[in-house]
């Protein structure tokens, strides 16, 4: 049945729980889709084929044992490599985790596990989430599906080309400044960043504590929701959990008729490739053909967002980093030999050979920003800029019930175009940023090819848990305009 | 502003070890990089609170409890060095 892997999460967890189908079956049927296309791709950085089979035959077990196996029953998911699956690896593509196994499950993969899924492996990203094309991973680069010579986006990227390529129904990404939904828009998938809190960072590798969301990538709408539904929830071992409820999220595309979409004048004025404003204000018109009313406001600091988020981040990261030290787990220069090194020098030669040179930059450019003199003039600043952000979007959500923006300001580009300018890489993700940076809840969705066949993406942002009207307008597109669908390879 | 100097001052503070390559690189890159964010000085922030949780969650605290941890020998297992249930470090104090 090689067509199970055009099946979406929801239709796989809903035929192996009434036993059309058996949970092994649907994971052998992406096993192979893994063999056959990720040589090509490189979407993950490790398979775990005797686990998921595994995991699988449970599941199994559980349906002919009448007992309820979850609504994930059978689903397989990939994840992104800084999510902790106990007793795999978790390297976050450094090689800096070189060796290190999770002691303890994450607490999204816990709640999935509870829900039936099927752990496929972990997917390639950009090291420890820092970049936006997967360029950035210590072992090697994750190819485009719809364009090998490009690249599927990032941080998530690997995450993206798998679903994309039918390798995996779903995944999970991390997105810090937009990590899940730039890559989904790259590869022609959906993906959600949740509002802050709203899913527990429990066992995710913390890049910038105060901007990380994990959430879902996934080639339906109602996959994403249902994926959602799982993994979101208060959680008392994250100390930033939302104290809300989880809860079932049921996309209706109905719920478009009368919202108010804002236009952000500031996303449409110059710097966003032609092909890409064409097919996002062509979407807008979808939506006012289904009912939403439409107008233009501004968010007139979001300019500065960019600038606010390279601080930010890397001051958080290079605090975060700072545990990566040689002495308890994963490259160590003290286990290559090094016995007659110093403290200092046993610190200094793990991580000067442990991270690679974006993680290197960051961390230099955050220990700076804090740094005595200069903390008030960056980190101090880039924290009141912060709240002139946010306070735009609280402004605009007074007019409007979504902003609607294009996700990235270009198509997919060629590998290696921007690996040597990182200001050129950061000024891509001008679009995504302000969301982390504001706390709310976006998505990419797809809308459509360019002329070179490329995917286009279109970013809803909503209020803070708002992630219900979120994904009913995305879902609203969906049905109008059905997501293109990756052809198989020649 | 930023020379290799402050590079190298800063690589130390970041216990970061640096070839001589990597701190002419990032002397050109984060000055550049830096020169871009110098925008945000424009910005009047006079009286602007600094955001510091964006859902004004603060202070949330859990009884004092210890837990005990069902796999210590997994948490051991990764390290370089060790002694019976310690991570042996070199010398901190001299």
């Amino acid at each position: 049945m090689s067509e199970l892997t055009t099946w979406s999460a929801a239709r796989i967890a809903e035929a192996v729980r009434a036993r059309e189908v058996k949970a092994e079956e649907v994971a052998e049927a992406h096993l192979k889709r893994i063999r056959t296309e990720d040589p090509r791709v490189r979407a993950f950085v490790r398979v775990l084929a005797e686990d998921a089979l595994e995991m699988a035959r449970e599941v199994d077990a559980k349906v002919a044992e009448g007992k309820d196996p979850g609504r994930l029953a059978g689903v397989p998911i990939a994840i992104k490599d800084n999510m902790n699956i106990r007793g795999v690896e978790t390297t976050c593509s450094s090689r800096i985790l070189e060796g290190y196994k999770a002691p303890y499950d994450a607490t999204v993969i816990e709640r999935l596990r509870l829900a039936g899924a099927v752990f496929l492996g972990k997917t390639n990203m950009d090291e420890f989430a820092m970049g936006s094309s997967t360029e950035n991973s210590a072992f090697f680069a994750t190819k485009n599906p719809w364009d090998l010579e490009r690249v599927p986006g990032g941080s998530s990227g690997g995450s993206a080309a798998a679903v994309a390529s039918r390798m995996a129904p779903v995944a999970l990404g991390s997105d810090t400044g937009g990590s899940i939904r730039q890559p989904a828009a790259f590869c022609g998938v959906a993906g959600l960043k949740p509002t802050y809190g709203l899913v527990s960072r429990y066992g995710l590798v913390a890049f910038a504590s105060s901007l990380d969301q994990i959430g879902p990538l996934a080639r339906t709408i109602d996959d994403a929701a249902l994926v959602l539904s799982v993994i979101s929830g208060f959680d008392p071992l994250d100390s930033t959990s939302a104290p809300t409820p989880a809860r079932a999220y049921k996309p209706d595309p109905s719920a478009i008729k009368g919202l108010t979409l804002g236009l952000p004048k500031e996303c449409f004025s110059g710097g966003v490739d032609a092909e890409t404003a064409e097919a996002v204000l062509a979407a807008v018109k979808v939506y006012e053909s289904l009912g939403a009313k439409v107008r233009e406001v501004s968010l007139p600091n979001s300019k500065y967002a960019v600038s606010t988020y390279y601080l930010l981040a890397p001051s958080e990261a290079s605090a975060n980093l700072a545990r990566f030290d040689g002495m308890r787990y994963g490259f160590s220069a003290v286990r290559e030999g090094g016995d007659g090194l110093s403290l200092l020098e046993a610190y200094e030669k793990t991580r000067g050979e442990g991270f690679g040179p974006e993680v290197k930059r960051r961390i230099m450019l955050g220990t700076y920003a804090l740094s005595s003199g200069y903390y008030d003039a960056y980190y101090g600043k880039a924290q009141r800029v912060r709240t002139l952000i946010k306070r735009d979007f609280d402004e605009a959500f007074k007019q409007v019930d979504l902003l609607v923006t294009p996700t990235a300001p270009t198509p997919p580009f060629k590998l290696g175009e921007k690996v040597s300018d990182p200001l050129q890489m950061y000024l891509g993700d001008v679009f995504t940023i302000p969301c982390n940076i504001a706390g709310i809840a976006g998505m990419s969705v797809p809308c459509g090819l360019s002329r070179a066949g490329l995917p286009l993406g279109l970013q809803l942002l909503s209020r803070p848990f708002e992630e219900a009207a979120l994904l009913s307008a995305a879902r609203a597109y969906e049905a109008a305009r059905p997501f293109p669908v990756l052809a198989e390879p020649a | 502003m930023i020379d290799e100097k402050l590079v190298r001052q800063v690589a130390r503070l970041a216990r970061l070890q640096l070839s001589d390559d990597e701190v002419a690189r990032f002397k050109d890159q984060l000055g550049h990089i830096l020169e871009t964010m110098d925008e945000l000085k424009q910005v009047d922030t006079g009286g602007v609170p600094a955001t510091s949780h964006v859902l004004g969650l603060t202070d949330v605290l859990r009884e004092d409890v210890a837990r005990p941890f069902a796999h210590r020998e997994d948490l051991l297992a990764g390290a370089p060095r060790r002694e019976g249930p310690y991570f042996k470090v070199p010398r901190v104090i001299e």
